[in-house]
Order: structure tokens, then sequence, then C-alpha cells
């Protein structure tokens, strides 16, 4: 049986209320107006077109949507996007160098084979993005960086290469520091 | 999923955000939104109108005083993790708090959001519990303090009004010659305690325990002091037999009803079992 169709035409633009947000995105202020329970992850996405940060569980949980929040990783799926009102944004689409030159926690994951499909790696990324940039000298104790990376979900590689990934980033980023790589 | 449509508003002063909060029954006040905009997301709440508290002035920061550790409510979790000054007052607080979710939530999540939500699981509650803290709010008729026995009364219930903000958190230092210990069991790291223990064990001449106090999560239909606990231990040596009896003791403290994650009488053994590993490295901590 055809479904019917919808009684009222489909409206081409949303009716909600609008309201100005002023953001940096990746060390670009701009302005927009958008619905108040626009979230911060649909902004980056729809709005804005960065498809880099992902969307998985829309309640905190898998971790993909991560982004850094005035340099602190947080999840964009639990931030109103008029909530970063003057607030700086960072997403994947920024951690490379512009000419292409992965950063080293980008460089470790796909050394050490730290990803298969690939939708869980910005958050894991931009995760430990933060993470060094808190503790530039971490605890490297399996342990300590299963803890840190407890906040991410993937349902590909196990973690195991992960994990390495997190010691060979560190690695890669002492070796830049020291001129090396 | 998405949040319904409501009204959002970002005052800077609590009068302000009191003011609104008065205006509409339905209003919610907006911290870290690590609990509520999920909820939101899953339509499980629906304001009418959200009081973002991010831009109201005054409400973060840390005091440590003689006496206490204060804590504006907009304080993140994770900037009062990393104090020091407070962790020196009270080193049970970096204790409990790397057990509070993960660090991408508790970069984002409040210390003052994560009392007001009062989760019956959730570990800052109990906290202030064992600690004997209290809160300080600010509603129409002004401001008041709520003792932390006074301040929890269901899940996710508390006995500030609708129209009251939280706007402080308060954690009495550590007692001289007091250990204190967190355990907790969670199906995985990061989650709501299945159950879980502070304690503090204040230790005399002999190593006798002159004084305990002990508080759940996860176990009732509330964060609950384990009183049964604390009166088994005290006068003792905190000897294995007297650990045995805390253990034994706060099992009735376990009143949840069995549920999807475990029975009843599987939490109230999981319950013994933390308090006595709480309870030998808290007394360990306190010397003596
Ligand atoms: C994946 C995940 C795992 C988590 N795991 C844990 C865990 O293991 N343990 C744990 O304890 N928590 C956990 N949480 C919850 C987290 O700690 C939240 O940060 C906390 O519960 C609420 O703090 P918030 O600042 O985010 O408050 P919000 O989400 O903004 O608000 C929560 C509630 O409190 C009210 N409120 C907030 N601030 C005030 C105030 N100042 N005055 C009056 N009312 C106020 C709000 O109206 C709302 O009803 C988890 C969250 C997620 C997403
Ligand atoms: S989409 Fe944000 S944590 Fe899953
Ligand atoms: S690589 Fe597929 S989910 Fe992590």
């Amino acid at each position: 049986m055809a479904r019917s169709l919808p009684s009222k035409p489909i409206p081409a633009a949303s009716s909600d209320p609008r309201r100005e947000v002023t953001l940096t995105v990746n060390g670009e202020t701009l302005t927009r107006s958008v619905s108040p329970r626009m979230l911060l992850s649909d902004f980056i996405r729809h709005e804005l077109g960065l498809t880099g940060t992902h969307v998985g569980c829309e309640h905190g949980v898998c971790g993909c949507c991560t982004v850094l929040i005035d340099g602190r990783a947080g999840r964009s799926c639990l931030t109103l996007a008029v909530q970063a009102e003057g607030a700086e944004i960072r997403t994947i689409e920024s951690v490379a160098r512009p000419d292409g030159t992965l950063h080293p926690v980008q460089q470790a994951f796909m050394e050490c084979h730290a990803l298969q499909c690939g939708f869980c790696t910005p958050g894991f990324v931009m995760a430990i993005l933060s993470y060094l940039e808190e503790t530039p000298q971490p605890d490297l104790s399996e342990d300590a960086i299963r803890e840190v990376l407890s906040g991410n979900l993937c349902r590909c590689t196990g973690y195991k290469n992960i994990v390495r990934a997190f010691r060979r980033a560190v690695e890669l980023r002492d070796a830049r520091a020291t001129g090396g790589g | 999923m998405k949040p319904a449509l409501f009204d959002y508003t970002a005052p800077e002063t609590v009068a302000e955000a009191v003011a609104t909060l008065a205006a509409d029954e339905s209003a919610r006040p907006l911290a870290g939104g690590q609990s509520l905009i999920p909820i939101m997301n899953f339509r499980l709440a629906q304001p009418g109108t959200l009081v973002d508290l991010g831009r109201v002035a005054g409400l973060d920061g840390i005091t440590v005083t003689e006496s206490e550790v204060r804590i504006g409510a907009m304080t993140r979790q994770r900037t009062l993790e990393s104090h020091a000054g407070a962790n020196a007052a009270h080193p049970l607080i970096a204790e409990v708090l790397a057990h509070v979710a993960h660090i991408a939530i508790r970069n984002r999540g409040t210390v003052g959001g994560s009392i007001a939500h009062a989760d019956a699981s959730a570990e800052l509650p109990c906290l202030l519990l064992a600690t004997g803290g209290s809160v300080c709010a600010t509603g129409p008729e002004g401001e008041r303090t709520v003792a932390a026995d006074d301040l929890f009364s269901f899940h996710m219930t508390t006995t500030l009004a609708q129209t009251e903000i939280l706007t402080e958190v308060r954690i009495p230092r550590l007692p001289p010659a007091t250990g204190w210990a967190f355990e907790e069991y969670a199906r995985r790291r990061g989650d709501y305690a299945l159950a879980g223990v502070c304690a503090l064990v204040t230790r005399g001449a002999g190593g006798v325990c002159t004084g305990a106090r002990l508080a759940g999560c996860g176990i009732a239909d509330r964060p609950v002091r384990l009183t049964a606990a604390e009166d088994a231990l005290r006068g003792s040596t905190v000897c294995e037999d007297a650990l045995m009896a805390a253990g034994e003791a706060a099992k009735g403290h376990a009143t949840l009803p069995d549920d999807l994650q475990a029975s009843q009488a599987y939490r109230a053994d999981l319950l013994a079992a933390l308090v006595r590993r709480a309870a030998v490295r808290a007394a360990e901590r306190a010397g003596g």
C-alpha cells in the first residue's frame, strides 16, 4: 500500500526562533544565526560543512564527536551551539599542517594501524591531543593510557593498536621537538 | 535525537537567573550540560526555558579556607580534580573525581551540576555526604545553606526548589589523624557505579578508630550515610573482625530493589566488600 502524502507541505526552512552566535572555529571567527536547540556537532557538520567531526550516539558515550572547546576535549553533541558563544573550537580539520604534514598523533595512528573504518578516529585524535596538551609528560603505562582512552569507543580495532599509537605519538612529538622527525 | 524547542536565556547575574526560573515553572538551569543535554536529546526532559549559567559572573572558582574548600557551582569537575590546594585540603576529592565519567565529560561537567542533578549512583553527592559538606543556594527569598544530610531526597531530586540556584559547594578539610578512600565497582570504566563507598576513618592512641564517616552511592534511592558500618568500626582497631562486621552491617543500607543491572542481594554483597576495602585503606592512611 502506498504511504499517504503528508497533509501539510514540508517547510523548506526551520521555523525555529534564531539567535546569533559568534565563535572561532579552527582559527576563523564567524557569526551565524542558529536555533538555540542546534547541537554544536550539527553546527559544525551542517552549518560549516566540517564533516570530520562524527556523530554516533548523541548522549556522550561514544566520543566520536569530541572537539576542543577552549583548548580542552569536549563532546560537541552535549553542547549547544549557542553555549559556544565566544569560545574557541578546534576540529580534526585543523590538526594536520596546511601542507598536509600529519600531526604526530595522526602519524602514529597511521603507523600503528590504530584505525580500520576510521569512524571513531577523529574523536580519539582530539581526545589525545587535548590530553597531551594538558599533560605533556604522560604516564605511559598500559593502565594509564587505557584510562585516557576510556571515553572513546572503537568498534573495529580492539584498542591494542590505539594504545600503541598513544605511545608512538609521544615518541614522534618528542622527536619532532628535538628536530629529529 | 534532538532536543525539543525551548527558550534560551544566558543571564549575567544570579538574580536575573533566579527571576527567569521563577517566571516559568518548566525552566531549568543549564550548567555543563553533560546530564541535561543527553536527557533533552532523548526528550526525557523538555524544559520550556533553559537558563544557561555559563555567563553568570562569580559562579566559578575554588577558595581554600582554614576550615573548608569552597567550590563555585560552575567550576568544571576536571578543574577541581587538578587543583593542588583543594586536594591538599582534602585528598579524597581527586580520588573520587577520577571515577566520574571520562576526562572529556569532566572537562565540561560542573561540580554544582553533579550535586544538583543528584543521581543516586553519582560519586560527588556521595563525597559531599561522607565529608559532611554543604551547599549554598540562592532563590527568590535569598540565600541559604543546606547541609548534605538534608539535601538529597530521592534519585535525581534534591530539596532545592525549582527557583533556586546552587551557587557553591563546601567540603570541610580532612580532619587530623584521618585517612580517606573511595572504592567503586562499575561494569565499564567511567560508568556510573553499581555501588561505591567513600570512607573517612580517624584513629587515636593504639590505632583505635575514634571516628568513621562512610557514605555509599548506587545502592538506594539516593546517596546514603552507612551509619551501621560506622558504628561497627568505631571503637575497634579496624581489625579483620571489625571490617567483616562493618561490611555485614552495611548490607542493610542496600535498599535498591532488583533492577536490570543487579539484584538487591548482589548489591548488598558488593557493598559489604567495598566497605571492607575502603575502610581498610582509609585506616592505613590514618596511620596508628
Ligand atoms: C557518558 C557519560 C558518563 C557519565 N558518567 C558519570 C559517572 O560515572 N558519575 C557521575 O557522577 N556522573 C556521570 N556523568 C554525568 C556528569 O558527571 C555530569 O556532568 C553531571 O551529572 C551534571 O553536571 P553538569 O554540569 O553537566 O550539569 P547539567 O547537565 O547542565 O545539569 C544537570 C541538572 O542539574 C541542574 N543544575 C545544574 N547546575 C545547577 C545549579 N547550579 N543550580 C541548580 N540546578 C542546577 C540542571 O537544571 C539539570 O537538571 C556522566 C555523563 C556522561 C555523558
Ligand atoms: S556522538 Fe557525542 S559522544 Fe557519541
Ligand atoms: S576504526 Fe572503526 S570504529 Fe574505530
